[in-house]
This record gives C-alpha cells, structure tokens and sequence, in this order.
C-alpha cells in the first residue's frame, strides 16, 4: 500500500474527485462534495480494502488524505 | 409443540414523500443526489399527526386478518414492538387488543425496540409457543419516527418511512419453523440514536429546542430524533457480519445452505457492503426499500412479506433474517417457511 494508490482509490469511488484531483495534503471535509454518504463510502472503502476500521471521530481530527493513510498504516501495523 | 411463521401483512400509511419533494425541500441536496440514491430510497409513506402507531398496527392486523382469513378469536396472544406509545400508560397492546376484538383470554405486551425488534419478538413468540403452550401469536410491529424528526433533518427525512406489520405466528406438531437466535446489546452506544428530551429522563425545556448542525450540515434539537450516521454505519459494518457468522455457527451451516438473506432495510449501501464481507451471492439478497425508506422494527417483515408475494421466497425455504440499530440492539436468526 503507498498513498499514490489510496488517493487513486479514493477518486475511483467517489465520482466528484476526478482523476488527479486530490493530494496528500486535502482536507477531504473541506472539499465542496463532502457529506455524511462520502464518509460512508471513504469508510467502506477503507474497510474492504485494508480491514481497517475508520470511525466518525478518526474522520473528524484528520485534516489531510495524509492523515488518514497514517491512521491506516497504523492500523495495519498492530 | 413447534413455533413456525403462518402469515404477514402489512400497512403503509397512504401520504407519500417523493424524492422529487425531497429535493424540492432541499435544493442544496441535488448535488449529492447521485450518492444518496445509493441508499435505496425512492419514497416513503408518511404518518398522518391524527394517527399513532397502534392505529396503524391495527390496521396491519385488520390486513392480515383479511388476506389470511384469520379471525380475532384464534389469537391468544398479542406481542406489540414499537417505539411511540399511545400513552405514558396503560400498554399501547391492551388497547390494540380492545379494537381487535381479541378474546378476554389473550395475553398483551408491548415492548420497546427498533431496528432489531422483529427477531426480538420472533424470539419471545417461540418462547410462548415451544415453553408456554400458546396457540397463535399475534406479533406486530410499527413506526411512526417522522413524527420525531426536526424539519430540517434532511438525513432522516432521506431515509426513513413509517409502517406497521402483523404477523401471524402457530403452534405445529411437527417442525420448527424458527431456529436458533444470536442477540446482541451495546448500551455505551445509546446516545448514537435518541431523543434525548421528552421522556422521563429529560423533561422537555427551552433548551430542547435549541438546534444544533452537525459536521455534514444537518439539523436538529433534543426534542427530536438525533442519529449519528456515521457511527451507526460503522457499527453495521462490523456487528452485522459477526453476528452472521456466528449464527450460522450455531446453526452448523454455511452461507450455501441458506436460501435467502434479508437484512435491516438500513441503507442498500451498507447492506451490498456487508453482503460482500461476507461472501454472500447477490440472487441470495432480497431488498425492499424503494418505496418504503427504513421502516425501523417493520423493515424486515415488510421484505419479508415482498418475497413470499413475489416468489422470491418459497414454502421450505431457509431465511436468514438479522436486524440491527437503536439500542444499540442487534438480533439474528434463520426461519423455514
């Protein structure tokens, strides 16, 4: 896993983040598509990727894609 | 003697909520509209205010009655799942028993649950049946949760509908029609569906009307209906697969021995999600919720009936029913029709 591929998955299951538009650095909650149903596909996504689970609170303290990949990471790691 | 299920009906109340109104209320919505059509949710039926939930459970009975050719008298007892109650008391039961005609020697009780409440009450009617020595259960379900929501709650008014169901349930000599249960109970995750004001715990004050936004934009106070839907999301994706599992462990039997899956009518996102963490085939799933939205505890009885009516389910069939949320409360178990 490298967050090039996340970031592409994550473009891949939300149709309003086209190819190439997000870096590690967004803040996916300050984008304009962000609501409630894109923090149930990110987690889903997540889920079924990486078997890891990302709750509401994870979603709320991360301020970049970044974040979250290291959550993630961290997650794999245990 | 053995508990097995005879009939369903059920009843919607007739005001429909379209999408299209939907969107008309909340114009800011249509941007997202492609990712809310995942959850399923065409329309919902709407409770009239002059209506409660016992009114339409009556109905659903007064349904059953009719398409089964069921009579009052046959029933000897009457199991009530709701979460609105006519009165602080008496039991909401004793008064369905009274417009049912239902005979002096049937016995009555409400019980408060929501999304999981079908296999809950399933379960107390084999207990009547197998241990007890009751006849015919007389099992319904209803809600009417758009009463509760605040106007701007764009989330619920998505997803949710009302609607009652009745259930016939009988004793037989020869084979039980309704296996073993898996329950589950997380009370450190009541705050993620209430209304906080209101009952005994918070009178309601000024300050319930205070109306709060949440991270994603919607609106509400603690007088009416908060979830969080995040968390519940979260909470149905890791509890319900388990749950499966370990049902069907109980049950010694795999995915393949079951002829069909009918999960809590949540959010189709969630339910295709769990479907695939646990490998289930896709004919294997029925969904109905197109023109109900989450009818909370009426979900399951309302897909439920849709698959015997559509042929879908057939007599000898093996159906795996798993309900979950408000609570949080979450139940399994397999019936044979």
């Amino acid at each position: 896993m490298n967050i090039t591929d996340f970031i592409k998955k994550i473009e891949t299951e939300i149709d309003e983040f086209e190819a190439g538009t997000l870096n590690p650095d967004t803040d996916l909650r300050k984008t304009t598509a962000w609501t409630s149903m894109h923090a149930l596909i990110i987690i889903a996504l997540i889920d079924t990727e990486y078997n890891v689970t990302i709750t509401g609170e994870d979603l709320r303290t991360i301020t970049s894609i970044e974040d979250l990949y290291n959550i993630i990471q961290s997650r794999i790691a245990v | 003697m053995k508990a097995s299920i005879k009939a369903i009906s059920y009843y919607l109340p007739e005001k429909i909520f379209s999408n299209e109104e939907y969107f008309q209320l909340f114009p800011e919505a249509i941007v997202n509209k492609e990712n809310l059509l995942k959850i399923g949710v065409q329309e919902r039926h709407i409770i009239d205010p002059t209506e409660t939930a016992s009114d339409i459970a009556v109905k659903a009975a007064k349904v059953l009655f009719s398409e089964h050719k069921i009579k009052p008298e046959e029933i000897d007892f009457l199991i009530f799942c709701a979460q609105e109650f006519d009165y602080y008391t008496p039991t909401s039961a004793c008064v369905i028993h009274e417009k049912l005609n239902l005979p002096k020697n049937c016995g009555a009780l409400d019980f408060n649950l929501g999304c999981s409440g079908y296999v809950y009450g399933l379960s107390l009617a084999k207990g009547l049946i197998e241990s007890v020595g009751v006849k015919n259960v007389l099992f319904l379900t209803s809600s009417t949760l758009t009463k509760t929501f605040h106007k701007k709650d764009k989330s619920s008014l998505f997803i949710f509908g009302d609607g009652a169901t009745a259930t016939l349930i009988s004793a037989n000599n020869t084979t039980s029609g309704i296996g073993e249960f898996i329950f589950g109970t997380d009370g450190k995750g009541a705050n993620k569906i209430i209304v906080k004001d209101g009952g005994a715990r918070n009178s309601l004050s000024e300050s319930s009307y205070i109306d709060k936004t949440d991270d994603y934009g919607n609106t509400t106070n603690d007088s009416s209906f908060y979830m969080n839907g995040v968390g519940v999301f979260v909470f149905g994706l890791n509890t319900v697969p388990k749950m499966v599992t370990e049902l069907l462990l109980k049950e010694s039997k795999e995915i393949k021995d079951i002829d069909l899956f009918i999960f809590h009518q949540a959010n189709l996102f969630l339910i295709d999600k769990i479907r695939a963490k646990l490998e289930i085939p896709e004919e294997k799933i029925f969904n109905y919720m197109k023109n109900t939205g989450n009818t909370v505890s009426s979900s399951i009885p309302i897909v439920l009936s849709e698959a015997i009516k559509s042929g879908v389910a057939k007599k000898g069939d093996t159906i795996l029913l798993a309900g979950f949320g408000v609570g949080l409360s979450w139940a399994a178990t397999i019936v044979t029709l």
